[in-house]
């Protein structure tokens, strides 16, 4: 049992560091990729069940005891994030398989992918504050490389200021946890949970509020947000669906984790400000992608609007706006990562990214018309697809909380999206006559199985998340009961681990 | 570039004795100061002496294997350190070890950890290498 919670890191590692070793066969590199996310998504599986089944699960690896040693554990919601890391891996592993080129696989990009899904899943199961950290440098390690790998001029643009963000955020949060250990003499959150009242409240505040700004430069929080549209347009498309669907989520599930965990000692002021923020973020993406008419640059920035739906569900701090949330972030993994890959087909396409060169998509192909246009109501919020649920849960738990002035901004975003994605219906897809366009069918798109395979699926799982969309909520019910009483983790963590 | 006489033929008597005391701080590390790091961080100085004095491609030679794959040896070695403990039913990384008798020699214990240890030994070279090298052109 407790080895399941060490497979999500342990294979890719092994993945990463054979294609590491074995550079010369493109066979075995791409294997790799595909095998290691696979393997990911069925071990993920087999967690999420166990965790099901039998609650919390810990793990005290190298057998030192927990608050000395470091301890990987995993609740609901970690297993659950988890879960989506696979789906994502495997979606974008085999989308990869399809569109990068040989001069990248060469450089490496499959054992940087592998380590980058490494850094997620050990971000995702640790107990442990400072490991959180390394696992964190372990991911931004791998994304730099990630963004830079086939040195384009303008993606080496985009990685500068992705890297310099990132790295000033990844100060803050250490300096943070200097201050937290100094004071309180814990990393393990288990244990920092149990002794953090001890902390002088003049200091624990503005401790919440260094945390909070790390975690807000990572996930591209009002008004910490701007590293993301600059740089996320610039790489491969299948990288910037990885991170689009991955990495500010890291962000969210830290800022969760702390501000239910540990700074819970004046919710008056901390997690209103959440709310506040939550407001804010989703209001400037979503005017922000008004003003683009690039197809990435325009999902790019939305990204940041939508983060500020789940970060209103933290700030709510009640258990129906934590499940609000976690379904949130599930819907916005699939819905965003599947958004991204379709914008990589069009430009196959169109040969751009620009809207007004992408003409008449719609003649060309109308299976990626359609997969378009159910990710981009998911996103927007029509019912019965995912996104619709997501939204109602948090818009609901909004007002059974009683702040009417954000859900009502999270109404008027939803309108605003839909006005974005009709946007790039009505450039892009909108079927006008032109002949020439038979000519360009998408039946001479090269490894078109494997481009599509990975959309569809992603678009049957936000259909499928709409239509079970009870057994969905009970399970986020549940998650969210399980961070809103953290005493089970507690006692998981420091007790009964073997 | 030009070869200094006087570098290359220093180099040639350094070499060895800056790559014994590389393995002699990696030993020397598991109970005093030293370890695996500061051992690959000399090993990595000294194949870069190597490379001013004689040139990237001569160094490449000598290394054999591109410094990646010392990475990805390393890594290998560190995660099947950790894997040994699946064999006693302990959590990952669990130090396992083993007495070993050499008679008059003295008794040795093996364990996991300088294994462990021999693998960010592997990727401290690796890693360093792989950027100086790439630095100097080649």
């Amino acid at each position: 049992m407790n080895w399941l919670l060490v497979l999500p890191i342990l294979i890719p590692l092994l993945c990463g560091s054979c294609a590491l070793v074995f550079r010369s066969s493109r066979l075995v590199q791409r294997s790799l990729g595909l095998g290691g996310a696979g393997a990911l998504l069925v071990s993920a599986l087999i967690l999420i069940v166990e965790v099901e089944s039998a609650g919390i699960i810990a793990t005290q690896l190298g057998n030192w005891p927990a608050p000395f040693g470091i301890t990987l554990v995993a609740d609901r919601f970690s297993a659950v994030m988890i879960l989506l890391t696979g789906i994502i891996a495997f979606s974008t592993a085999l989308y990869s398989l399809g569109s990068i080129e040989y001069r990248r696989e060469k450089e490496g990009y499959y054992a940087f992918f592998n380590f980058l899904l490494m850094g997620v899943c050990g971000a995702f199961l640790t107990g442990d504050i400072f490991n959180l950290y390394v696992w964190f440098e372990v991911m931004l390690m791998a994304s730099f490389i990630l963004m830079a790998l086939g040195s384009e001029r303008l993606q080496l643009e985009g990685a500068v200021k992705y890297v310099m963000l990132n790295v000033v955020g990844s100060m803050i949060f250490l300096a943070a946890i200097g201050v937290l250990y100094g004071s309180v003499g814990t990393l393990n959150m288990a244990d920092l949970a149990v002794h953090i009242g001890e902390l002088d409240p003049r200091l624990a505040t503005p401790l919440a509020m260094l945390f909070l700004v790390a975690f807000g430069i990572k996930s591209a929080i009002f008004p910490l947000f701007f590293w993301l549209p600059a740089s996320y347009h610039t790489p491969p498309v299948a990288v910037t669906a990885l991170f689009a669907g991955l990495l500010t989520k890291v962000g969210v599930y830290s800022m969760v984790r702390v501000f239910t965990l540990l700074f819970t000692h004046d919710v008056a002021f901390t997690h209103s400000l959440l709310v506040v923020l939550g407001g804010l973020t989703m209001v400037t993406g979503v005017l922000g992608a008004v003003a683009h008419e690039e197809f990435r640059r325009i999902l790019s920035v939305h990204i940041v609007s939508q983060i500020g739906y789940m970060i209103m569900g933290l700030g709510l701090f009640t258990v129906a706006g934590l499940a609000g949330a976690i379904i949130y972030i599930a819907h916005n993994i699939i819905v965003k990562t599947n958004l991204f890959l379709v914008s990589g087909v069009a430009y196959r396409l169109g040969g751009t990214y620009e809207l007004a060169g992408l003409k008449n998509l719609y003649r060309i192909a109308p299976g990626l018309s359609v997969l378009f246009v159910i990710s981009a109501f998911s996103l927007a919020g029509m019912p019965p697809l995912s996104g619709f649920w997501a939204k109602l849960f948090i818009v609901h738990a909004g007002f059974e909380a009683g702040a009417f002035l954000v859900t009502a901004t999270a109404l008027g975003v939803g309108l605003l999206t839909l006005f974005s994605m009709t946007k790039i219906w009505g450039k892009a897809f909108w079927p006008e006559n032109d002949r020439g366009a038979e000519r360009r069918r998408e039946r001479r798109l090269r490894s078109r199985a494997l481009l599509y395979a990975p959309m569809i699926f992603l678009t049957a799982l936000t259909i499928a998340m709409g239509v079970l969309a009870g057994p969905v909520y009970t399970f986020s019910l549940a998650a969210a009961q399980q961070l809103m009483d953290p005493s089970q983790y507690i006692e998981t963590v420091l007790r009964r681990g073997p | 570039m030009r070869q200094s006489l006087i570098l290359a033929t220093a180099t040639r008597y350094l070499m060895p004795m800056l790559l014994l005391l590389s393995v002699f701080l990696f030993l020397r590390g598991h109970y005093l100061p030293g370890g695996g790091f500061i051992g690959g961080l000399v090993a990595a100085a000294t194949f870069s002496l190597h490379a001013f004095a004689y040139g990237v491609k001569r160094t490449r030679q000598i290394l054999r294997l591109h410094p990646r794959t010392y990475v990805g040896l390393g890594l290998l070695l560190a995660l099947g350190s950790g894997l040994v403990s699946l064999t006693t039913g302990d959590p990952f990384l669990t130090g396992q070890w083993e007495a070993l008798q050499f008679g008059a020699l003295g008794d040795f214990d093996l364990g996991t950890p300088l294994l462990f240890d021999l693998g960010v030994y592997l990727v401290v070279i690796g890693a360093t290498l792989a950027i100086l090298l790439e630095l100097e052109g080649g």
